[in-house]
C-alpha cells in the first residue's frame, strides 16, 4: 500500500448545540485517521455513530469543534471559507439521496461543477460526453433526474463528483438507498473510479457488504469514536471491539445467538463447542485423533478480501478427556475455540 | 343593455386602467418581492449568507406590513406618495400601493418555496466548490421555479381582487366602473358583465401560470 497520507484527521472532535436549551451533542469524540493515497477507506458504524459528520469535515462543510483535518498537504480547518472552496473543486462527494439537480438535465447535472470551475463550454462538452461514457449512461445525457433509476440516479452522482477530475472521493452512504443488486453495479463502478482513475476514495456505510466488496482497510465507529482501524481481513476476521464483531456476525450469522443455542440445547446432549474458521484448521483430523465424534450443528463460512471467515458450531461427544485434549490441541495450534456454555 | 352600449368606451377604459395597474404592480411588484423573498431567504438562520441582523430587519418589516388590510394601506401611504410620485388620487397612487402590497406578499411566497428546496442539492452544489451567492441563483432559484411561479399566479389573482379597490382613491379600473355604472345605477347586467371579465382575466392569468409551472416541474 502507498504510505503517502491523503486525508488525516488528527484528534478531532466535534459538538454540536441543538435546540433550545441549547443542549450538546457530541458528534465526534477524538477520532484520528488516515487514509493513504490511492486506497479505499471505508468507515462502518450504525446511524448516529457520527460518520456523516466525519466525511463532511474533509471537504469543510462542518468544521471541527478542535483537532486539525488535512487533505493532502492543506489544512482544512486552517484555511479561509474561499479557500475551502477551491479544495472542494478537488474533491468529489456522492450522497445517499444522490442529491441531483432536478431543473438540470443528465448532462447539465455533470457539467455543474466544470461550470463552477470556469471550465469553458467546449472542453465541458467534451469533458461530460467522457464521464457519462465512463458510468454508461450516454445515452441518457439529455433526460432528466426523474426519468431515471435510482442506480443510474447513483452513477450520475458519481460523474458529476468526478467532473473536475478530484484525487478523492467522498461517498457518503452512497448505496444505502439501492437494492442490493443495484448496490453491486454501484460498488463495482466505484472499484473501477479507484482502479483505472486512481481515486483514493472514503466511504462510510452502516453495511458490512459494502465494506468487504470494495474497501482496503475500515474503521469501526461507535458513538463518536473509532473502534478499531485495520485491513478490512484483520478487522472482520479477528474482531477485537464489541462493535465490530456484532457487524461480522450479523452479516455472517455464523455464531449461533442465545435463542439458537437453546433450540440446540434440547436436541444435542454433547458439549457443543464454535471454531472459527480461518485458513486451514486442521479439524477433522484432530477430533479423530482424541476419538471424538464432532457433528456439524451450525455455523457459515464466506470470504473477506478472498480468504476464508466463519465460523462451526460443533456437538461433540466422546470421553471428556478426548474432547479437553482435542480443544487444547486446537488452541495449542492457534485457533479460535469456544465452548458454548448454557 | 342600450346604456352599456353608450358606455363602451368607458368600459374600453376601465379594462386598459385595470391592465396598467394589475401589470405594473404584478411586474415591479415582483421583482422588488423577488429581491426580498431572496434576503429573507438567504439571510436566515443557517442559510446560504446567514445574518442576524439583516433578517431579523427585515422579516420585522414583511410582518408588519402584511397583515395591513390594503385599504388602510393605501390611505397610510399618502405622505410618502406625496413624496415620492407627488399624488395621492388616481390609477398611479394605487399602483403605487398595490406594487408595495404585492412586493411584501411575494417575498413570503418566493422565502418559502425557496425553503423548501432539498437540502441535499445545496450540499452537492457546495461540495462542487461554488460560492454561496452563485448557489443562490444556479441551484436554488432554478430548483424551486415551478412552485415559485405557482406563487406568483396566486398572487396575480390577489393583485386583481385588490385592483377592484382602486375607486376609493379615485383609481379607475373595473372595480369602480362596476361600482358608479353598475350597482349604483341599479344597473346589474353591467356589474355581472364586469365580474365575468374579471374572472376572464383572472382565469387566463391562472391558466398561463399553470402552463408555465408545469413546464419548470415537466409534469
Amino acid at each position: 500500500m502507498n504510505p503517502v497520507s491523503h486525508v488525516r484527521l488528527k484528534n478531532v472532535s466535534k459538538t454540536f448545540t441543538r435546540g433550545r436549551d441549547r443542549s450538546r451533542v457530541v458528534a465526534l469524540d477524538d477520532v484520528s485517521l488516515e487514509v493513504a493515497k490511492g486506497e479505499v477507506f471505508g468507515v462502518i458504524g450504525h446511524s448516529g455513530a457520527g460518520k456523516s459528520t466525519l466525511i463532511r469535515l474533509i471537504n469543510g462543510l462542518e468544521a471541527p469543534t478542535t483537532g486539525e483535518v488535512w487533505v493532502g498537504d492543506q489544512q482544512i480547518t486552517a484555511l479561509s471559507e474561499k479557500d475551502r472552496r477551491g479544495v472542494r473543486r478537488d474533491i468529489g462527494m456522492i450522497f445517499q439521496q444522490f442529491n441531483l439537480f432536478r431543473s438540470r438535465t443528465v448532462a447539465g447535472n455533470v457539467a455543474y461543477p466544470l461550470k463552477v470551475a470556469g471550465v469553458g463550454r467546449a472542453e465541458r462538452d467534451r469533458r461530460v460526453a467522457r464521464l457519462l461514457d465512463f458510468v454508461g449512461l450516454l445515452d441518457r445525457a439529455h433526460d432528466h433526474p426523474e426519468q431515471l433509476s435510482g442506480g443510474q440516479k447513483q452513477r450520475v452522482g458519481i460523474a458529476r463528483a468526478l467532473a473536475n477530475e478530484p484525487s478523492l472521493l467522498l461517498a457518503d452512504e452512497a448505496t444505502s438507498a439501492l437494492d442490493p443488486k443495484t448496490t453491486a453495479e454501484v460498488l463495482t463502478l466505484l472499484g473501477r473510479v479507484n482502479k483505472e482513475l486512481g481515486v483514493t476514495i472514503l466511504l462510510i456505510t452502516h453495511e458490512l457488504d459494502v465494506i468487504r466488496t470494495v474497501a482496503d482497510r475500515v474503521a469501526v465507529m461507535e458513538s463518536g469514536r473509532i473502534a478499531e482501524t485495520g485491513t478490512v481481513y484483520d478487522v472482520f476476521a479477528n474482531p477485537r471491539s464489541t462493535v465490530a464483531a456484532d457487524f461480522v456476525r450479523d452479516a455472517l450469522r455464523d455464531r449461533p445467538s442465545p435463542e439458537v443455542l437453546a433450540r440446540l440445547r434440547r436436541t444435542h446432549t454433547g458439549r457443543l463447542v464454535t471454531v472459527a474458521v480461518r485458513s486451514r484448521t486442521g479439524l477433522a483430523k484432530t477430533f479423530l485423533a482424541y476419538g471424538v465424534a464432532a457433528d456439524l450443528v451450525f455455523g457459515g463460512v464466506s470470504e473477506l478480501q478472498e480468504r476464508a471467515v466463519g465460523s462451526l458450531t460443533f456437538e461433540l461427544t466422546g470421553p471428556d478427556d478426548g474432547i479437553d485434549a482435542a480443544l487444547a490441541a486446537l488452541r495449542a495450534d492457534g485457533v479460535d475455540v469456544t465452548e458454548e456454555s448454557d | 343593455m342600450d346604456e352599456f352600449l353608450t358606455n363602451l368606451p368607458v368600459f374600453r377604459e376601465a379594462i386598459g386602467t385595470t391592465f396598467y395597474i394589475v401589470g405594473i404592480s404584478v411586474v415591479v411588484g415582483g421583482l422588488l418581492g423577488l429581491a426580498l423573498g431572496l434576503v429573507l431567504y438567504a439571510t436566515r438562520p443557517g442559510s446560504l449568507l446567514a445574518s442576524r441582523a439583516v433578517f431579523i430587519v427585515v422579516n420585522l418589516l414583511v410582518n408588519i406590513v402584511r397583515p395591513i388590510p390594503f385599504v388602510i394601506f393605501l390611505l397610510a401611504l399618502q405622505p410618502v406618495m406625496l413624496a415620492t410620485i407627488g399624488t395621492t388620487i388616481g390609477a398611479d397612487a394605487v399602483t403605487f400601493g398595490l406594487t408595495l402590497a404585492a412586493a411584501f406578499a411575494v417575498s413570503r411566497i418566493v422565502e418559502q418555496n425557496l425553503v423548501a428546496v432539498e437540502p441535499g442539492v445545496i450540499e452537492a452544489a457546495r461540495a462542487a466548490g461554488a460560492r454561496p451567492l452563485s448557489i443562490l441563483f444556479t441551484v436554488v432559484v432554478p430548483e424551486a421555479l415551478g412552485p415559485v411561479i405557482l406563487g406568483y399566479t396566486f398572487i396575480f389573482v390577489g393583485v386583481v381582487d385588490m385592483s377592484a379597490q382602486a375607486g376609493l382613491v379615485g383609481g379607475g379600473g373595473l372595480g369602480d366602473y362596476a361600482v358608479t355604472y353598475g350597482s349604483q345605477r341599479y344597473n346589474w347586467p353591467v356589474v355581472y358583465l364586469t365580474v365575468a371579465t374579471i374572472i376572464v382575466i383572472v382565469q387566463a392569468g391562472q391558466f398561463l401560470g399553470n402552463f408555465l409551472a408545469r413546464r419548470a416541474l415537466r409534469r
